[in-house]
């Protein structure tokens, strides 16, 4: 294969992957917390908070609607403070977890929506602190919901990912830009985007079906 | 023994008001005193305030005004822990069920002997002692989503009832129900209640729920306390237009009929007299025949209960013949006139 082996293309999967996972498990984090305090200091919800609400929810539309590309460069600085350098695997999680952050907040808010108010009545009817709702009650319930988020989440991280490696991310996005959109290899760039395509497609796949799984 | 130990709920001059466009005035100064040991129904139109009414009873709702008073204790001044204690104390059901469905039967009635801080260790023997009351024990394992709508009411049942309640404040339990599995809902409440001593607070919006098992009703319209006493009394006599409106069969259409002349009496009557022919015996005992304008016998909670609007013969002297004879019976209710909806 043109001078570049298969090892090579084993490794770009497993930075590829690594990025993808550690992003998106700081993602979580810092998102799934974030999430929780938007749903539930929303209008009419448990802990009902304007002005809580109101600043999360700008902040995290904000850096919704800022094009990922753009965050990339923009976030150059503060990932050279965190990790010494803005290339290779480790630099890009930086950017990446900073990019999916938001997503995820709202993907877990959309979640806890689902949730009925009922349930809620429910337990505070039962006595429950409002801690007690939130953790024995309305994230329970979410979860089957909440998984087939982070499987969609994970999608988008992956597509992240690849777009970080054009600008000196690690993985299987940078080898395609390098090797085979920049120097014309084709079969490396039909290898590397095929491999994307079966992580999205098992990634999804294996999100919903453990979501169907875990649903009663 | 003073009277106030019998005393499960005061109320005193309760309001509430949603501030807001439109301004909702959805409680207007109730005050109802609920004793121990009742079966006591809340009964109104949609709308009426039912629902915020109960809610102001473990104070998922605050009072704009007026107070409640659980054993005694002002809910208002309740703080933190304090509230959430008197909470496990008045267990609650509703039209929904709101239980949760990514968790087994077991687990919906754990989690609530969770929150009462019930030491695991005492847990499963609870659960299992809760699922025989409610006879779901073959169901520990199932989810929600594969039981019937009386089933997953019974499973509420259980988790409202594992806390050892006080009382079970009931909203709508049984109106997302069919007929038959309601009257086996509300034979489980009464046998709860007589079992248990468990006081049970009804909201609802069918008289037939209220007839068949509550002692006490206060009837709520437009979030005033329209009329308040004995079940019977009311089902009897019914004074004001909201508890006619909830009394009377649907329909009646008594206005067409007084203009014929006739003079209309409604006639209640409990399971046991319904089976007696009265309308047959008066004829061939006193050769006194009426017309039936229209009857409406029900079976609840495997009790019947029934009323019926007749009209009485145009001779004056039958017509008091055949009052006193129903008097008698004890099932006259009222002489009725023109009234529509
Ligand atoms: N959170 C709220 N904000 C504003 N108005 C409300 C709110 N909750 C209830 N109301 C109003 O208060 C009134 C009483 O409502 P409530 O739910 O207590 O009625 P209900 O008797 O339970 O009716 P239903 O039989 O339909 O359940 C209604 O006019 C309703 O629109
Ligand atoms: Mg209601």
């Amino acid at each position: 294969m043109a001078g570049l082996g298969w090892d090579f293309i084993w490794k770009g999967f497993l930075q590829t992957m690594e990025m993808v996972i550690i992003s998106t498990v700081f993602a979580y984090l810092i998102g799934l917390p974030l999430g929780v305090i938007l749903s539930v200091t929303k209008k009419g919800n448990l802990c009902e908070n304007r002005l809580v609400y109101n600043i999360l929810a700008v902040i995290v539309n904000i850096s919704r609607s800022i094009p990922f590309l753009i965050f990339l460069v923009v976030l150059i600085p503060f990932t050279r403070l965190i990790v010494g350098t803005s290339i290779g695997t480790e630099a890009t999680i930086v950017p990446l977890t900073m990019g999916a952050i938001p997503i995820v907040a709202r993907m877990v808010e959309a979640s806890l929506e689902e949730v009925g108010h009922g349930i809620v009545e429910a337990a505070l009817a039962m006595g429950a602190d409002k801690w007690q709702v939130i953790t024995q009650f309305i994230l329970p319930e979410a979860v089957p919901s909440l998984i087939q988020g982070a499987a969609i989440n994970f999608v988008t991280i992956l597509g992240y990912s690849a777009m970080a490696g054009f600008i000196g991310g690690g993985g299987l996005g940078n080898i395609a830009y390098q090797h085979g959109y920049i120097r014309y290899k084709t079969d490396v760039l039909f290898i590397t985007v095929a491999i994307l395509v079966v992580i999205v497609w098992v990634g999804q796949e294996l999100g919903l079906k453990i979501a169907k799984k875990s649903r009663h | 023994m003073a009277d106030k130990a019998d005393i499960i709920y005061k109320l005193d001059h309760v309001t509430k008001v949603y501030e807001g466009t439109p301004r909702v005035v959805a409680l207007d100064d109730i005050s109802i005193t609920i004793n121990r040991g009742d079966i006591y129904g809340i009964i109104g139109m949609s709308g009426a305030g039912k629902s915020t009414l109960v809610r102001t009873l473990n104070r998922l709702e605050e009072v704009t005004d007026g107070t409640v008073f659980f054993e005694g204790k002002n809910l208002k001044e309740l703080r933190g822990a304090e509230l959430r204690k008197a909470r496990q104390s008045a267990g609650m059901i509703f039209q929904g069920f709101n239980l949760l469905n990514q968790k087994t039967v077991e687990k919906n009635i754990e989690v609530a002997l969770k929150i009462a801080g019930v030491p695991k260790g005492k847990r499963a023997e609870i659960i299992g002692r809760m699922l025989k009351i409610v006879g779901l024990e073959e169901k520990r394992n199932a989810y929600p989503s594969q039981l019937s709508g009386g089933q997953k009411q019974r499973v509420a049942i259980a988790r409202a009832l594992a806390t050892d309640p006080k009382v079970i404040l009931c909203d709508e339990a049984t109106s997302a129900l069919d007929p038959g599995i309601t009257s086996e809902i509300l034979e489980l409440l009464k046998k709860i209640n007589k079992e248990l001593n468990v006081t049970i607070i009804m909201i609802t919006h069918e008289m037939s729920v209220v007839e068949a098992i509550c002692d006490r009703v206060a009837v709520i319209d437009g979030g005033k306390l329209a009329e308040e006493g004995a079940v019977r009394d009311i089902f009897v006599n019914p004074k004001s237009d909201a508890a006619r409106r909830l009394v009377y069969p649907e329909h009646t259409g008594l206005g067409l009929f007084d203009g014929q002349g006739r003079k209309c009496v409604r006639l209640v009557f409990n399971g046991v007299e319904a089976k007696e022919p009265i309308i047959a015996k008066l004829a061939s005992s006193k050769g006194i025949e009426v017309s039936i304008l229209s009857a409406n016998t029900k079976s609840v909670g495997g009790i019947g209960f029934g009323q019926m609007i007749i009209a009485l013969p145009e001779d004056e002297e039958k017509g008091h013949i055949a009052t006193e004879y129903f008097k008698e019976l004890g099932v006259f209710g009222e002489e009725v006139e023109a009234w529509q909806d």
